[in-house]
């Protein structure tokens, strides 16, 4: 307040106390340390991936790549598994972001408007599931009996819709879209349909946002149901192989494409684990900074009640 | 039926006609909430019979509450149970007072430029991956080629570590501080949105009597985000017996497994791996932690509800 500009001259400002300034200094050295917590683990990550293997698994790496080499990135990049992953992930990432978007906006549509007969019932048959679910076993024996097992479509079809997301769109729908636009639309004979496509959606696009890469995020770091769903190494998404090849001990010089490449590399797996933890959060942190407001929005459109 | 009743009913059926589009739009959720969200509901009769493949979830004979009745009297009740709320707990009261205060501190921050840096960077772990960042922990907590080895040295040249992750009682603290260390930054947002609506006058006029910062802080901001701290606090209790199976899964090897074993983990293991399946008794397992926790949720929806009057029910 106090750099305010009135009448084109600065208003005094206020004096911090001393008791002030003492409190400015704790809050500084405290955030500064819980940044360097979130930063030091990360960049300490990044360096030893660019490291030399030897000096990797002496543990030599402080701050700075140690004899800085590639070797990581090569070895991530001629992994059989990797690319079928990074292919994998990038497909179920888009289409079942897709999928989600489409049913949740179907969804949240007709239960968004107050004409609708039985909307409190309908709303009721999808909030009860954020409560109860049939759990684990049922679902796994219905994936089962639909054939899914082994499919795309145990990872598509069973999350098709997040119950919560679908309620961040009704509430954006009801809170943010004035009424006035639909009454004004019906006078002038729109049906509920082209209301839908033709004013509500283009209105819409900041939610849609939020519920995308809510849903992108999910596809992108899930891993459970490939977890339980997936036997088949060619359909497994990059989480599943990263966790195969994170929690194991070593690496055998079979899993990649040129092995006589990697012959020989000591401390090969420290350097292939560092360089896949990169690649795999890559895309997601260089996004991020980007759609980061979007996130932001999208916890505060998940407080407000439709 | 009366004649009003009657007029109205036929008024919604009427309704219903003209509204037909609105249904077109609810038909393919709808199905797919019968599909995949209550006919595994009605397969949790399983829990109640002994279940064989070839008669399937609807032909197999009763059984009754012999799966329950295994489970409770086996050694595995105590310990999942009691590792699932000790978990919850733990993180909760950790994790509870310090979103409050991080999110005070980063108000504090007054350079709105610095502000929006710092709650870029706090924001970032939220997005890393639960195998990622169990892979980053047993890197680093690596004693030969980790940073904690790494650093152990520095204090005791040439001497190396034991294996942390490998010993049983430092999982609970790793299973919350990583997550503390993921989400702290993250839990602030909802806070931090509270923060926003303060008047700036409101401060204006206690810096003008006087007060400092810190007790601006204590009797400005924090009373600005008590309300939504108590609804955080409410629905965060309705989910003290839901333990995510993700991270401890991941987290659990063999000498930590006493600790580590909650009950989505255990479900996972006796159900779907393992050479016996034991659908039935898994399904039991599951079902009482599923009731458990729908009961909490609705305990903890309705208190939320009654004291923020509805504002934040999901209702």
């Amino acid at each position: 307040m106090a750099q305010t500009i009135a009448n084109g001259k600065k208003v005094n400002k206020i004096k911090n106390p001393a008791e002030d300034r003492v409190l400015y200094a704790v809050v500084g050295v405290i955030l500064t340390l819980f940044i360097l917590c979130i930063l030091y683990p990360v960049i300490f990550i990044i360096s030893a991936s660019f490291s030399e293997g030897t000096e990797v698994q002496l543990g030599h790496v402080y701050l700075l790549p140690v004899k800085p080499t590639l070797d990581g990135y090569k070895a991530v990049f001629s992994h059989k598994n990797v690319l079928t992953g990074f292919r994998n992930t990038f497909f179920y990432t888009f289409a079942g972001t897709a999928i989600n978007v489409v049913i949740t906006l179907l969804c949240a549509y007709p239960l968004s408007r107050r004409d609708l007969p039985f909307r409190g019932f309908f709303t009721f048959l999808f909030v009860f599931t954020m409560f109860f679910s049939g759990g684990l076993i049922p679902s796994y024996l219905l994936v089962s009996k639909l054939k899914m097992i082994n499919t795309v479509w145990a990872l598509l079809l069973p999350g098709a819709m997040s119950v919560y997301n679908m309620i961040i769109a009704r509430s954006f729908f009801v809170n943010t879209v004035p009424l006035e636009l639909l009454e004004a639309a019906e006078i002038d004979g729109c049906s509920d349909a082209r209301y839908f496509f033709n004013i509500l959606l283009p209105l819409s696009q900041a939610v849609i946002a939020v519920i995308s890469l809510y849903y992108a995020v999910a596809h992108w770091n899930a891993y459970f149901s490939a977890l339980i769903y997936l036997r088949d190494p060619n359909l497994q998404p990059l989480q599943l192989i990263l966790r195969n090849i994170l929690l194991a001990t070593r690496v055998s010089l079979s899993e990649f494409e040129d092995p006589d490449l990697m012959e020989g590399k000591i401390g090969l797996e420290f350097l292939l684990k560092y360089a896949l933890i990169v690649v795999s959060c890559g895309p997601i942190i260089a996004l991020y900074p980007f759609v980061q407001k979007f996130f932001m929005k999208g916890v505060m459109l998940g407080s407000v009640k439709g | 039926m009366t004649a009003a009743t009657a007029k109205k009913k036929g008024k919604t059926w009427i309704n219903v006609r003209r509204r037909w589009q609105l249904y077109l739009f609810l038909l393919v959720p709808v199905v797919w909430v019968l599909i995949f969200a209550y006919y595994p509901m009605l397969g949790v009769q399983i829990a109640f019979k002994n279940y064989m493949p070839r008669q399937g979830i609807w032909g197999s004979k009763w059984a009754g509450f012999v799966h329950f009745r295994t489970f409770f009297t086996s050694y595995y009740f105590s310990r999942t149970v009691g590792n699932t709320i000790r978990l919850s707990l733990y993180h909760l009261a950790v994790n509870f007072p310090l979103s409050i205060i991080f999110a005070l501190m980063i108000n504090i921050i007054e350079n709105p430029w610095l502000k929006k840096r710092v709650q870029t960077i706090v924001y970032v772990p939220h997005f890393i991956s639960t195998v990622v960042l169990v892979g980053m922990l047993t890197q680093i907590m690596n004693p030969v080629s980790g940073l904690y080895g790494t650093i152990y040295r520095v204090f005791n040249p040439g001497a190396y570590p034991t294996d942390i992750l490998s010993k049983a009682t430092p999982f609970i603290h790793f299973y919350v501080w990583t997550g503390i260390w993921q989400n702290l930054g993250w839990n602030t947002i909802i806070y931090m949105a509270a923060l926003t609506g303060v008047d700036p006058e409101l401060h204006e006029a206690a810096q003008i009597d006087g007060a400092t910062r810190l007790k601006r802080m204590i009797h400005i901001d924090l009373p600005t985000i008590l309300p939504t701290a108590s609804i955080v606090l409410i629905l965060n209790s309705g989910s003290i017996m839901n333990v995510g199976f993700e991270k401890a899964y991941l987290m659990q090897n063999n000498i930590n497994v006493v600790y580590s074993e909650v009950i989505s983990t255990y479900v996972y293991k006796v159900g779907l791996t393992g050479a016996t399946n034991q659908f039935s008794y898994a399904a039991a397992v599951g079902l009482f932690n599923n009731v458990i926790n729908g009961i909490l949720l609705l305990i903890v929806n309705g208190v939320s509800g009654k004291l923020s009057e509805g504002a934040n029910s999901l209702f």
